[in-house]
């Protein structure tokens, strides 16, 4: 799956985006995995998109999904 | 261009308001969002927004469906724009026609108080000094207030 990173959570991955090949079934599973490479990550509050929706802790990952981390929106 | 969109070159309002004007249009309300210089008491050089742009531009569609399902008869467009922002350019701008003019300016307050709770676009503010991604990043989102988010682009 494909993971993008936005604003100041791109500063804490250290990249835009990345390709992750794990089987990690849930945003839960996905999270969980996520801050543990990433630490300071639990720290922060985001919300998550798949395939640029809003999704829960419980939506399900496929393989070929999009994700992206979005900390509190600025815009305006 | 579209009718709802995300860009990276400098806004025009007329283009907005074309968008939305109609024979049975008796009103057009437009609202800019401008680069602020101070903001509580701090000045800022220039603003860096980055967007998740697909999904803000799909997400600037659906308040222009809520707009429309609230108030029958108006008709929004809406351009924000992404990039390196200097003092007083123009952020978004935000159209809204409507047969009479009370649910234009309605309208149009509905869809900036709407952009700044879900639409996934940050703004970073650049001082002499420092720099900072502005969105309480240590509070949970409350997607229903905006109140942890700090204003830098247009009067409170």
């Amino acid at each position: 799956m494909r993971v993008y990173y936005f604003a100041g959570l791109k500063d804490i991955s250290g990249t835009a985006e990345e390709q992750i090949e794990k089987n990690l079934g849930t945003v839960e599973e996905l999270l969980q995995w996520l801050h543990r490479k990433y630490p300071v990550l639990q720290d922060k509050s985001y919300m998550v998109a798949v395939n640029e929706q809003y999704a829960s802790m419980d939506t399900c990952l496929q393989a070929e999904d999009v994700i992206a981390l979005i900390p509190p929106v600025s815009g305006g | 261009m579209k009718r709802f969109e995300v860009v990276d070159r400098p806004l025009n309002i007329q283009d907005y308001i074309d968008q939305v004007l109609h024979a049975g249009a008796g009103a057009v309300t437009t609202f800019t969002g401008h680069v602020r210089e101070w903001t509580n008491g701090v000045r800022t050089l220039y603003l860096a927004y980055e967007a998740y742009v697909p999904m803000a531009e799909q997400l600037l569609a659906q308040i222009g469906r809520e707009i429309e399902e609230r108030w029958p008869g108006t008709k929004a467009a809406i351009g924000h724009r992404i990039g390196e922002l200097h003092i007083s350019d123009i952020a978004v701008v935000i159209a809204v026609s409507s047969p009479h003019r009370k649910a234009a300016y309605e309208a149009n307050e509905y869809a900036i108080e709407r952009i700044k709770e879900i639409v996934p676009i940050w703004k970073k503010e650049i001082w002499e000094d420092g720099e900072a991604w502005i969105g309480d990043q240590t509070k949970k989102p409350e997607p229903k207030s905006s109140s942890n988010h700090v204003d830098g682009t247009e009067e409170k």
